[in-house]
C-alpha cells in the first residue's frame, strides 16, 4: 500500500504569489494514498530538508512529490534528502510549479487548479516509482587532447603535471599552432615564438605526454570515464626513430613549388618538409598530394641523399585504438579568407593582405625575417592602410559575431609596422574599437598616442589598384561622413575568425553541440563555459569562439582542472534511468523478436546482442540487450519498439499512462 | 514583437520608414560604408549614413533637417550602399519614401528645384502620351526650371544624329495611361 | 525564335544607335522579335522619386501586355528599364496586396510570369552559342567593360551577375576577341538621370569613369545602358568643360562591338550617329 508525502514549496513568493498553495495542500491530501501534504516557504533550505526527512520517517512514506521548481534546479537536492530520510532517492519526484505554472499565469483560481493538476500527476507517477541503484563505472586516468596550439600544450602540460598520462593529438605535422607564426604579442609586445617554444619542448619531453602529431580523430565512443578513441596517424613516409632531423632531404627535394602553410603562402615549401625551424617534433613529412614520386612515380631524391635510410615511401596510416577517460578539445580557429569580400580585392592584388600574412611579414622567422615589404615589389610601404573588421559584424557577407581579436591585433601591427617604418604613415579604419583586457586599451591608446596611428572612425566601401598603388575609400564618420580616400602602398584586413575546418565533424564523432557558426558549444554560457554538453569532453581556447592567448591559456588551465577533477575518483556513478529489454522464462525468454530496430536508431551503440542457448549449446534465440553503461535514458528505443520490449528505469510506459490517465481522471 | 509595435505613441520619421518601406533604422549601426562608396556623398549635406543615424533619434528637429535636405533628392539611386551595407539597409527604398514625404509635407529643399522640375516634366511627357517625347520634356522643363540657354546647343546636334524626335509618340493607350495617372496621384 | 522585346523610349529616340545595332544583330542571327503592342515608358527614375505606386503601375502595364500577346521572355536592352520591370516584378510577387491595387489601377490583369532578359543575358542565350561560325573580324581592342549601377544592382533582386567586379559582359567582349581591361570603375554610378538637370554632377562623375578607362589604356568603354551611353558621349563636351580635359575614349555599345566582328557595317550598328567619334570599325 503506498503512503505518499507531497510538499509543496512557496519558493519565496515566486509560486505564492499566483498559486494558492494551501489549497494546493489541502487537495491534494484528500488524494488516495496520500499520507501527508504539507507547504512550506523555501522546501530547499535546510529546515525545508529537515521536514522532509522527519516526514519520511514519521508517516511511513513510500514515495515523496517534492512540488517546486524546476527538476533541473533541485531535483540532486531533494532526493538527496530522501536518501537521508531512509527512502530510495529514486522514490521522489519533483512536480514544477514555477516554471510550468506560477511563473507563466496570472494568479487565479485556473492557476492553482494547473498547480494541483501538476502535483496529482507526480502523485500516480511516484506509485509506481521502484527503487533504483546508481550505476558504477570505473574511470581510466588517461586524457585526450586535441589539438596542440597554445590552448592543447597548457591543458596537456597542466593534466601531466598532476601525474595523469596525456595524449596529444595534432593534425598537422607540428604542434604550435597559430601563435606559432605569431610575431610579438598584445599588450606587452613580448616575441610569440620566445615564450612558445619552450612549451613546445616540455610537451614533447613530458614522461606522461605522447605526442602524436599528423594524426587525427578517427572515432570516439564510449562515455565519461570509459572513451574509446580510433585515431588516424597519417604516414609520415619516414621512421621516426631512424630520423635525426638532420634535414638533408627537405634541402634536396627537387619540388621547391608548393605554397608553405606556414608563411600563409607566402613562402614555398618542398615536397618533404619541416613546418618551421622550432617545429616539434622536428622531423620532416613527405607531402604526398605534392611529392614527385607519388605522382609521376620517380625521383626518391630524399630517400637517396637521407644518410640514416629512414625514409619510407610504403608506410601506410596506422589506426591507434586508446582507452580515454577525459577529452579536451583545442582545434583552435582558422581565419575567414577575405576573397568573399570582392570589393576589398583580396587574392586581386599582392599588396592586399590579411592578418596573419602580416604576423609573417612582420616575424623574425619570417619570409623577409622581420622587414615589412610589399609582396608585389620588396619595397617599403609608405602609407599602409589596416581594415578592422573586414568580415566580422558584416552579416550580409560575412559574418555576425564580433571577432574579439582584430581590434587588438590591429593596434598591434600599426604599433609595429611604425616601429619599423619611422617615416611611414599607418591608417586605421575601424567601427569601434574593442580593447576590454588588462592594459589593452592602454595599448591602443599608445600606438595612437604615442605611435602616431592615424585612427579613422568609418568602413572602407571599396579598395582598388591604380599606377600600383591601392585607393583605398573610406569615411570619417566623426566628420559628418565624409568620404575619405587614401593611396596606400600596402592594405591589411583584419579577417574574421571563423572556425577551424573540420570543426563540425569532428563535433559529431565527438557528439557535442556546435553552434551555428560551427564553434563547439560549451555546456552553459555562464556557469559551464568549459564542460560541453556531452560529459567528460571539455573546450579550451578559440574552439569555442575567438580568443587570444590569455583568455586560451585560462581556459585551457581549467579544462585541466576539470579532468584532474574527474581523475581523482576512481568510480563514477551514474543515474540508473536507462533503458531495459525485458526477460522471461524460457522457451521465450524475452518478448523481444529480435528485429533489432532499436540498434539502428540508438544514437549511443548502447544496444548489443544476447544469444539464448539450449542445452547443446545452439542458440535459440537472440534479442536486444542494453549496455547500462553506453544507455543514455533519452527512449528512443522504448518508442521505436513494435513487442513493447523495452522499457525505461523511472520513466516506464505504465508511469507514463497513470499521469496521462490522472489527468483525464476528476479527483 | 518589434519594438515598434508596443510603442503606439511613436510618430517619428524612423516610425514612418518602417511602416512604409520596412527599412528599420536601429539597423544601422553607423559604420559608414553606405557614405563611403556613395557617388554623391560629397555633394550631400547629409551623407546616407548621417540621414540613418539622425533617423535613429526620433527627435523631430532631425526629422525635420531629413526632410528638408537637399541628400534626399542628391541620392541617385545607383544602389550602391545597398549592395555593401553590412545589415542590407534598402537606404534607396528609404530615399525615396522621403523625398516623396518631403514633397507631400512641402519642406523640399530649394536647391533640389531644379531635378524635381526634370522629374515632373518627365512625367509630364509621359502622362499626355504614353512615352517619353524627349524634346517636349526639354522644353517643359526649361519652363519649369527657368534654364533657357541650357543645352542649346545638344538639340541641334542630337536632331542632325537622328536622335530626337520632332513630334512626341502617343500610343493608343493614352486615355488608361492617363488614368493610371489619376488613381495613383497621392 | 519570337520572343517579346520592350524597346523603351530611349531606343526610339536618343538611344536609335543602341536599337539598331539590336535589330541588326537579330537579323544576323535569324533571331525575330514581337514588340510589346502599345508600350508606354517604364516611369524611369522620375515616377519611383515622385510616386512610389506610379512607380510600379507603369512597368506593371507593360509586363501585363507581354502577358496578354503571350509574350513570354521579354528582352529589355536598355538597362534602367530592365531595372525597373525586374523590381517591379519582384515587388509586386512579394507583396500580394499591392498586387492586387496595381491591377486595380492597370484595370488589367497581371501575374508577373515574364521572363526579363537584359542585353547580356540575351546575348548569352541566344548569340553566343552561334558567334563563332559568324565572327569575321575579331574586335581586337582593348575594352573597359562598364556595366554602370542598373544592370547588376540590387543584385538580390536582379539575380543576374555579382554586383562587385561583375564579369558577363567581360566574357562576351573576350569571345569576339576583345581584350578587357582591369577596370575598377565598372559598377560606379555615371550620374544616371541627372543628366539635364545636374549636368556638373553627371560630368564629374562620368569624367572619372572616362579618365580611368583612358588611363588604363582601353580603346573603348563598353556598355549596355542608354542612359549610361548618352552621359559618356553625349555629355562627352560638357565632361571635358568640366575637368578641362580632352578625352576622346569612344564609348560602343555591347551590340554594336559584336555587330561589327560579324562584319556589319558601322552604319548599320549605328555608330555614325555618336557624339564622340568612332575610329574602331
Amino acid at each position: 500500500m503506498a503512503r505518499i508525502g507531497v510538499f509543496i514549496c512557496h519558493c519565496g513568493e515566486n509560486i505564492s504569489a499566483t498559486v494558492d498553495c494551501g489549497k494546493v495542500a489541502e487537495t491534494i491530501g484528500k488524494l488516495k494514498h496520500v499520507a501527508y501534504s504539507t507547504e512550506y516557504k523555501y522546501m530547499c533550505s535546510d529546515p525545508g530538508q529537515t521536514l522532509i526527512k522527519e516526514a519520511i520517517k514519521e508517516h511511513k512514506l513510500t514515495g515523496v512529490v517534492v512540488a517546486a521548481c524546476s527538476p533541473r534546479m533541485h531535483e540532486p537536492t531533494f532526493r538527496k534528502a530522501c536518501a537521508e530520510g531512509g527512502l530510495n532517492p529514486f522514490l521522489c519526484e519533483m512536480a514544477n510549479l514555477r516554471e510550468h505554472c506560477s511563473w507563466v499565469h496570472e494568479k487565479n483560481d485556473l492557476t492553482t487548479e494547473k498547480a494541483i493538476d501538476i502535483v496529482r500527476i507526480q502523485v500516480e507517477k511516484v506509485k509506481l516509482n521502484s527503487a533504483l541503484q546508481p550505476i558504477r563505472v570505473p574511470v581510466t586516468k588517461t586524457a585526450m587532447v586535441i589539438g596542440g596550439g597554445i590552448a592543447g600544450i597548457q591543458s596537456a602540460l597542466d593534466i601531466a603535471n598532476t601525474g595523469h598520462k596525456v595524449i596529444m593529438i595534432e593534425r598537422s605535422p607540428s604542434i604550435g599552432g597559430h601563435m606559432s607564426q605569431l610575431s610579438e604579442t598584445f599588450p606587452t609586445l613580448d616575441c610569440s615564438q620566445c615564450i612558445l617554444t619552450p612549451r613546445m619542448v616540455e610537451v614533447a619531453q613530458h614522461p606522461n605526454i605522447t605526442l602524436y602529431t599528423y594524426a587525427e580523430v578517427e572515432s570516439v565512443e564510449g562515455f565519461i570515464g570509459n572513451f574509446k578513441v580510433k585515431i588516424r596517424k597519417k604516414a609520415k613516409s619516414l621512421d621516426e626513430k631512424t630520423c635525426t632531423g638532420c634535414g638533408l632531404c627537405t634541402t634536396k627535394c627537387p619540388q621547391k613549388k608548393i605554397p608553405n602553410e606556414f608563411e600563409q603562402g607566402m613562402g614555398m615549401r618542398p615536397a618533404i618538409y619541416i613546418p618551421f625551424p622550432q617545429a616539434v617534433p622536428n622531423r620532416p613529412v613527405i607531402d604526398r598530394e605534392h611529392c614527385t614520386y607519388y605522382i609521376k612515380g620517380k625521383c626518391k631524391i630524399c630517400e637517396i641523399v637521407c644518410p640514416t635510410k629512414a625514409i619510407r615511401f610504403d608506410q601506410p596510416d596506422e589506426i591507434l585504438e586508446l582507452e580515454i577517460g577525459a577529452i579536451v578539445v583545442a582545434t583552435g580557429f582558422d581565419i575567414k579568407h577575405a576573397d568573399f569580400f570582392p570589393e576589398y580585392g583580396y587574392g586581386k592584388y599582392k599588396d592586399i593582405i590579411d592578418g596573419l600574412q602580416f604576423e609573417r611579414l612582420a616575424s623574425a622567422s619570417g619570409p623577409t625575417t622581420g622587414a615589412i615589404l610589399r609582396p608585389s615589389d620588396g619595397q617599403v610601404p609608405k602609407n599602409i592602410v589596416f581594415i578592422a573588421c573586414a568580415g566580422s559584424r558584416d552579416p550580409a557577407k560575412g559574418i555576425a559575431y564580433c571577432s574579439k581579436i582584430c581590434c587588438m591585433y590591429t593596434a598591434k601591427h600599426a604599433m609595429l609596422y611604425k616601429h619599423k617604418v619611422h617615416e611611414g604613415k599607418a591608417y586605421v579604419f575601424y567601427m569601434d574599437i574593442r580593447s576590454g583586457g588588462k592594459n589593452y586599451d592602454e595599448f591602443v591608446r599608445r600606438a595612437i598616442e604615442e605611435d602616431h596611428v592615424n585612427y579613422i572612425r568609418g568602413r572602407v566601401s571599396t579598395v582598388f589598384e591604380r599606377d600600383g598603388k591601392l585607393i583605398v575609400k573610406g569615411v570619417d564618420t566623426l566628420l559628418g561622413a565624409q568620404p575619405v580616400e587614401i593611396v596606400a602602398d600596402m592594405v591589411v584586413l583584419a579577417t574574421a575568425g571563423v572556425a577551424n575546418s573540420g570543426a563540425e565533424d569532428l563535433a559529431q564523432k565527438l557528439h557535442v553541440s556546435y553552434d551555428a557558426h560551427k564553434f563547439f558549444a560549451e555546456a552553459h554560457p555562464k556557469l559551464k563555459p568549459i564542460e560541453t554538453n556531452t560529459a567528460g569532453i571539455f573546450l579550451a581556447g578559440a574552439c569555442q569562439n575567438p580568443k587570444d592567448i590569455p583568455d586560451s591559456v585560462s581556459q585551457a588551465s581549467g579544462a585541466a582542472v576539470k579532468v584532474a577533477g574527474l581523475f581523482s575518483q576512481n568510480e563514477l556513478t551514474r543515474e540508473p534511468l536507462v533503458a531495459v529489454v525485458n526477460r522471461t522464462a524460457p522457451p521465450m525468454y524475452s518478448t523481444c523478436v529480435g528485429c533489432f530496430m532499436c540498434q539502428s536508431v540508438c544514437p549511443y551503440q548502447a544496444i548489443e546482442r544476447e544469444d539464448f542457448k539450449n542445452r547443446e549449446g545452439k542458440i535459440v534465440k537472440t534479442v536486444a540487450k542494453i549496455n547500462e553503461g553506453l544507455c543514455q535514458g533519452c527512449g528512443t528505443c522504448v518508442a521505436l519498439c513494435r513487442s513493447k520490449s523495452i522499457d525505461l528505469y523511472g520513466y516506464s510506459n505504465n508511469q507514463v499512462y497513470a499521469e496521462v490517465v490522472a489527468l483525464l481522471n476528476e479527483y | 514583437m518589434s519594438h515598434s509595435e508596443y510603442n503606439t505613441e511613436r510618430n517619428s520619421l524612423a516610425y514612418s520608414v518602417e511602416k512604409n518601406v520596412e527599412v528599420h533604422a536601429q539597423k544601422c549601426y553607423q559604420c559608414g560604408k553606405c557614405s563611403a562608396g556613395c557617388p554623391v556623398a560629397d555633394e550631400m549635406d547629409l551623407p546616407p549614413s548621417m540621414v540613418m543615424r539622425m533617423l535613429q533619434t526620433e527627435l523631430a528637429a532631425n526629422d525635420e533637417k531629413i526632410l528638408r535636405s537637399h541628400s534626399i533628392w542628391l541620392c541617385v539611386t545607383c544602389e550602391m550602399c545597398l549592395s555593401r551595407c553590412p545589415m542590407e539597409i534598402d537606404i534607396p527604398s528609404m530615399m525615396d519614401f522621403l523625398r516623396q514625404r518631403s514633397r507631400s509635407e512641402k519642406k523640399v529643399n530649394p536647391k533640389a528645384k531644379n531635378i524635381i522640375a526634370f522629374h515632373k516634366s518627365f512625367l509630364n511627357s509621359i502622362r499626355f502620351t504614353g512615352r517619353l517625347y524627349e524634346l517636349g520634356l526639354i522644353l517643359d522643363y526649361k519652363r519649369q526650371s527657368l534654364n533657357m540657354t541650357q543645352d542649346i546647343s545638344l538639340a541641334p546636334k542630337m536632331i542632325s544624329r537622328g536622335k530626337l524626335h520632332i513630334f512626341p509618340d502617343i500610343i493608343k493607350g493614352k486615355a488608361q495611361i492617363a488614368r493610371i495617372f489619376k488613381k495613383t496621384s497621392n | 525564335m519570337k520572343f517579346g522585346i520592350y524597346p523603351g523610349c530611349s531606343l526610339t529616340g536618343s538611344a536609335r544607335d543602341y536599337n539598331e545595332s539590336v535589330f541588326a544583330l537579330a537579323e544576323a542571327f535569324d533571331l525575330e522579335f514581337a514588340q510589346i503592342p502599345d508600350w508606354n515608358c517604364c516611369g524611369a527614375t522620375a515616377a519611383h522619386n515622385l510616386n512610389k505606386e506610379l512607380s510600379l503601375a507603369l512597368p506593371a502595364r507593360i509586363l501585363a501586355l507581354a502577358e496578354q500577346n503571350g509574350l513570354d521572355e521579354i528582352i529589355v536592352p536598355c538597362a534602367a528599364c530592365y531595372s525597373r520591370l525586374v523590381v517591379t516584378q519582384n515587388e509586386l510577387k512579394k507583396n500580394p496586396e499591392l498586387k492586387n491595387r496595381i491591377r486595380e489601377v492597370l484595370e488589367m490583369d497581371y501575374h508577373g510570369t515574364s521572363k526579363i532578359l537584359n542585353v547580356i543575358e540575351w546575348i548569352d542565350k541566344y548569340i553566343i552559342p552561334k558567334l563563332d561560325e559568324k565572327i569575321v573580324k575579331p574586335f581586337n581592342y582593348k575594352v573597359a567593360c562598364y556595366y554602370g549601377c542598373l544592370l547588376v544592382r540590387p543584385d538580390k533582386v536582379l539575380n543576374y551577375d555579382r554586383a562587385e567586379d561583375p564579369q558577363t559582359m567581360d566574357i562576351v567582349m573576350s569571345k569576339i576577341g576583345a581584350d578587357p581591361i582591369y577596370y575598377p570603375y565598372k559598377t560606379e554610378c555615371c550620374g544616371a538621370g541627372f543628366s539635364v538637370s545636374r549636368t556638373d554632377i553627371v560630368s564629374k562623375l562620368s569624367g572619372k569613369i572616362i579618365e580611368d578607362a583612358e588611363h588604363r589604356g582601353a580603346d573603348a568603354i563598353i556598355v549596355a545602358c542608354p542612359m549610361c551611353h548618352s552621359n559618356l558621349d553625349m555629355r562627352r563636351s560638357d565632361i571635358n568643360k568640366y575637368w578641362k580635359t580632352e578625352y576622346k575614349i569612344p564609348v560602343v555599345f555591347v551590340t554594336q562591338a559584336i555587330g561589327l566582328a560579324i562584319g556589319l557595317s558601322s552604319e548599320k550598328v549605328g555608330l555614325k550617329r555618336h557624339f564622340v567619334e568612332v575610329k574602331i570599325s
